[in-house]
């Protein structure tokens, strides 16, 4: 069962129904705050899913990776490594490999 | 044990259990025509339903449907797009300040009661992404994977930046004008989104700091409470939130500028697929482009009926001066008739009335040209970031 469920998303949801913004102390009366729909999607199963919820949901939901084109690995390489050196993103080097191998297994052209 | 739900279900049952809980979105999906086109329907904060592309950092798609509805596009689907997830959240219009530094006489902190004192000014503009379209490339290319909705026609009341920058006075040596908006990155390595303004553009007059938007404030995700508007140039510069102009001696070398929003150094910006990359520039401004709005790919007509084709077309300014279509996939071509002009700057409607033929397939295709000699091609152009397309585009119908 355990694979059908998606943490972030649950949490996303209930998230929505528990938590109820502590009001700030002596906010001004004309502060404006902006409350974005929950995002509903985490990366799909498949090994090293794990990997890429923990590190790529970080900067941005999920569609970043599920609109593009079926692409080769290729694409995948250079995409994870943008993200890591011109994207500045935490990405631990022994991650980059496994992470990859995701991407084209998950959302990749399979060759 | 319950059989595994398939992603596309997953994603209804996890928006309607959404939908339920904030009592706002409706979960619809719609079929954008290329791989993965897949589109959720979520209504965001000010937004009616819109195409989600990305949900964080928000990136919205207007349905196609609404730029037949009017030149103007409302403000509820005016499309959404954010680079980085660390979006305002939180914005207090009476202590939000404009400030002007760098290379001026007299540094700046401007409040939105004092930008409104200043002279306004009205402009109806076309903003669009730079990657509006990108979904049709083909070889398809990275990138946001867009139909034709990254793109929206309103009415943006504001200041001249050529004001604010005469009240701060730009010092000698000034070249670019530096803005920045309240969006930040989530990790502090990532390039915050930064855009750069050559100073001859920036005091031209052109360029406004808008704070309504079809009459009414900005929608915060189009940048409340003040936003850039570039008339004629793609929406990377139209900064939201902006919070900081600064004025420097040198080309700002920042990311979003030096490497990011380039186009190949070539006439038409464009390149061979598998080229090795070659010399870049930054993006500017607008190709000009025409669409068919009244009627969708495949659409049915009925043979013998009057028919009025309607459409948009819109350039960087230049100056519309025809827009001609084909009923017969583009073997012959008429002069369709351009509607009320809300400036060099808006889109422009056209029609023409049409009684469609023997039943069958039928393929309509429209083409715009502007008073400095520019059209659309018949192929598309390529470049490898997918920038800029212009295409004449095809829609197929069916005449029964």
């Amino acid at each position: 069962m355990k694979r059908f469920l998606f943490p972030a998303a649950s949490l996303a949801l209930l998230g929505v129904a528990l938590a109820q913004p502590a009001p700030a102390p002596a906010a001004s009366p004309t502060l404006r705050r902006l409350a974005l729909p929950p995002e509903t999607g985490t990366y799909r199963p498949g090994p090293g899913a794990a990997l890429a919820n923990a590190l790529c949901l970080n900067c941005h939901s999920v569609e970043y990776c599920q609109s593009q084109p079926p692409l080769p690995e290729k694409y995948w390489d250079a995409t994870v490594k943008k993200m890591k050196e011109k994207f500045g993103a935490t990405l631990p080097p022994e991650a980059i490999a496994p992470l990859t191998q995701y991407l084209v297994e998950a959302y990749g052209k399979k060759p | 044990m319950e059989p595994p739900l398939s992603r596309r279900r997953f994603l209804q049952q996890s928006a309607l259990a959404a939908a339920a809980l904030v009592g706002t979105s409706r979960a619809e999906e719609v079929e954008l025509p290329f791989a993965n086109g897949a589109r959720r329907l979520v209504a965001f904060p000010g937004k009616r339903p819109l195409l989600v592309l990305t949900h964080r950092p928000p990136q919205l798609e207007t349905p196609f449907a609404v730029f037949n509805e009017g030149l103007l596009t409302p403000n509820d689907a005016f499309f959404v797009r954010y680079h980085l997830s660390g979006i305002p959240t939180e914005i207090d219009p009476a202590t939000f300040r404009l400030e002007v530094s760098g290379l001026v006489k007299t540094p700046l902190s401007l409040s939105l009661a004092e930008l409104r004192q200043m002279e306004p000014v009205e402009v109806t503009a076309v903003n669009q992404c730079s990657g509006n379209s990108r979904g049709y490339f083909n070889p398809r290319v990275n990138g946001g994977q867009l139909g034709h909705g990254a793109m929206g026609n309103a009415r943006w009341k504001g200041v001249r930046l050529k004001d604010v920058l005469a009240k701060a006075g730009p010092a000698e040596g000034a070249r670019q004008v530096v803005c920045n908006g309240l969006d930040a990155p989530v990790v502090p390595a990532t390039p915050d989104f930064v855009k750069a303004l050559e100073i001859d553009h920036a005091l031209d007059g052109e360029i406004l700091l808008a704070y309504e938007m079809n009459g009414e404030e900005l929608p915060w995700l189009n940048g409340y409470p003040l936003r850039l508007v570039v008339p004629g140039y793609f929406g990377t510069y139209w900064i939201k939130h902006l919070s900081q102009l600064s004025v420097v001696g040198e080309t700002y070398a920042g990311f979003w500028m030096a490497s990011g929003y380039r186009i190949p150094a070539t006439p038409g910006g464009c390149a061979e697929p598998g080229a090795a990359p070659g010399k870049t520039l930054p993006i500017s401004q607008f190709k000009i482009r025409s669409f068919l709005t009244s009627l969708s790919e495949g659409a049915q007509v009925a043979s013998g009926r009057d028919t009025l084709l309607r459409g948009i077309a819109f350039d960087s300014g230049a100056g519309l001066t025809e827009v001609q279509v084909s009923t017969d996939g583009g073997r012959h071509w008429e002069a369709a008739a351009l509607g009320q002009d809300l400036g060099k700057y808006s889109f422009r409607e056209w029609t023409l009335p049409w009684k469609p033929g023997a039943p069958g397939p039928a393929q309509i295709k429209c083409r715009a040209f502007n008073r400095i000699g520019e059209t659309q091609p018949l192929e598309p152009l390529w470049n490898p970031q997918g920038y800029q397309r212009n295409a004449v585009e095809a829609v197929n119908l069916q005449i029964s």
